[in-house]
């Protein structure tokens, strides 16, 4: 039996939640949801001279898919995307502990912020002060120079994926370290005794109560950092010296200096193929963590 | 738990993450075109570079104008969906938010780059206007986050009360609901204004032949000369936006503590 009153209330306050969310709702439609349709479609049409011809084609997906150059930038993406997020996440886990755990309840706020500040900062001069760093005359190798501790400069520290890795996990940690700081504040702490009670030391309390319920933190972290990674324009830029192109650099190179915006879009959407591929993938892992626990 | 050697690494954890702030004003006053050691006296020179580009001001200037309408619109365009998430059921609740919210994790090369194809093919001249059209796309996730948890502070029985009371459901939102909430108001300003100062990818491929502080920037790293002066130019910009963010997080807590919630931490 339905109550009229209650259907009445709910059908005007559905309308009250559609109507408020309408402006937000309809900008995100025009802005993101009609311009990514165009590009889905770009990526099924033939490149013309200037023009781009409503033929249907699937030869943009195959050569994504299939030519060396392509293929090699975007298994270049995953892999920097990889190491970058397991870098991440590995050395951002201790400093969520750390504060989660270790910190007076009064000043964890402040150690959040103090995080946090470096994110804030010009994303652009943070990637070219690590290029500064790294580079061949620079911070690192005059320094050490100075300290007469080397003669020459290293000349594996810049232009190459390790540096690339580094500055990305640099630009990214705050990104790891607040879902896995979250996922560990939520854990009840008398777990944790109940552990040792019952025998185990505090390292396998960690191991065997403390990491597996902060999971759904790690995999929450694992994506924030994996996505944005993967579509990194100015890191292979300016740390890679443009000659270890990425995903973002190939579809800039296709839609604006190559003019062959079907392949850049087919490249683009494959990209977010793959990205949702990860995360559906991570999803799912973290549902059937949650389940494995109850 | 405690672990003690975790404190050690974490400080040093931290130094890693500031490393590239810290350096920052050291090369900025130091006296040599090379950015390297050993350093070379003190000057304030790369400051007077900086300072006497046009460039940069009219970058500045650009950067000001799409920061303030980005702030303005997202905050805005965020007021209201956190406003329905909050408060209202509806059909299609989780899927027309997760839209609103998907740019916080899309990659803003294919965001922007989608964006260009379409202006291209209606024909809509790239300029500071599309800048702030993409800007307001990327910014108000931020805002209906930052909002969403004012929102969701407010204690249902105020608004009661106000109606209870005899003030319609407007007056009711403008004369209780949103003085509780301007904290978080603020602090999202504050926040999408930084972001969208920030912003380089969208501002790049958008803006046409119009610069923003970010795309000035990224050009003058071609130029080895011009490297000091960056610096300059970054230490003032570190120092204006720890002021910025210290402002954010002190309305953050003072919306905490008015309307009586327990602080969780950061904004994100």
């Amino acid at each position: 039996m339905t109550n009229p009153n209650r259907t009445r209330l709910w059908r005007s306050e559905g309308a009250s939640g559609l109507t408020l969310i309408s402006p937000p709702l309809i900008y995100a439609v025009l802005m993101l949801a009609a311009p990514l349709a165009t590009m889905a479609v770009y990526s099924v049409f033939t490149d013309g001279y200037l023009t781009i011809e409503p033929i249907l084609t699937a030869q943009n997906y195959i050569d994504t898919w299939t030519d060396v150059l392509y293929r090699s930038v975007m298994l270049r993406s995953l892999l920097v995307s990889v190491f970058v997020t397991a870098a991440t996440v590995i050395l951002a886990y201790p400093v969520a502990y750390f504060v989660s755990f270790n910190v007076d309840p009064s000043k964890k706020s402040m150690w959040l912020f103090l995080i946090t500040i470096p994110f804030w900062t010009s994303y652009l001069i943070r990637v070219f002060m690590w290029k500064v760093i790294l580079g061949y005359n620079g911070v690192i190798n005059s320094g050490l120079k100075a300290l007469h501790i080397i003669d020459q400069p290293l000349g594996w520290l810049n232009y190459n994926v390790g540096a690339m890795v580094l500055t990305l996990a640099h630009a990214y940690a705050p990104f790891a370290i607040l879902p896995i700081y979250v996922a560990l504040e939520k854990i009840d702490r008398s777990l944790m005794e109940a552990g040792q009670d019952l025998g185990e030391t505090r390292w396998t309390t960690f191991l065997r109560v403390t990491l597996p319920l902060s999971m759904p933190g790690v995999i929450a972290a694992v994506l924030i950092v994996f996505i944005p990674t993967i579509g990194d324009y100015v890191t292979p830029n300016l740390i890679g010296g443009g000659k270890i192109p990425m995903i973002a650099n190939a579809i800039e190179k296709l839609m604006l200096k190559a003019d062959n915006k079907p392949l850049g879009s087919a490249i683009a959407i494959s990209a977010m193929l793959i990205v949702g591929l990860v995360s559906v993938l991570f999803l799912f892992l973290n549902r059937r963590f949650m389940r494995g626990q109850r | 738990m405690k672990f003690p050697a975790l404190k050690t690494y974490t400080v040093a954890y931290l130094l890693f993450l500031y490393a590239p702030i810290l350096l920052l004003p050291i090369f900025a006053f130091n006296d040599s075109k090379i950015i390297a050691f050993p350093l070379q006296g003190f000057t304030t020179g790369w400051f007077r570079m900086m300072w006497a580009d046009d460039a940069l001001f009219k970058a500045l200037r650009n950067s000001l104008i799409v920061g303030i309408s980005t702030s303005i619109m997202a905050t805005t365009l965020g007021i209201f969906a956190a406003r329905a998430s909050t408060r209202y059921a509806f059909p299609g609740k989780a899927a027309g938010l997760g839209l609103i919210m998907l740019p916080m994790v899309l990659p803003e090369m294919i965001m922007s780059m989608s964006m260009l194809v379409v202006f291209l093919a209606i024909g809509i001249p790239l300029n500071l206007f599309t800048i702030i059209l993409g800007h307001v796309l990327v910014c108000t996730p931020f805002a209906v986050a930052i909002l969403t948890s004012a929102f969701q502070s407010l204690d249902k029985s105020l608004e009661e009360a106000a109606q209870d009371l005899g003030e319609g459901p407007f007056s009711t939102f403008w004369r209780v609901i949103l003085p509780l909430v301007m904290p978080g108001i603020i602090s999202s300003a504050l926040i999408t204004f930084t972001i969208s100062l920030d912003e380089f990818i969208i501002a790049f491929f958008l803006g046409g032949t119009e610069t923003t502080l970010s795309v000035y920037i990224f050009g003058q790293f071609r130029f080895p000369a011009r490297v000091p002066s960056i610096m300059a130019l970054g230490t003032i910009l570190v120092c204006l936006s720890i002021a910025l963010l210290t402002t954010a997080e002190y309305f953050r807590r003072r919306g905490i503590a008015r309307t009586g919630a327990k602080d969780t931490g950061g904004f994100l």
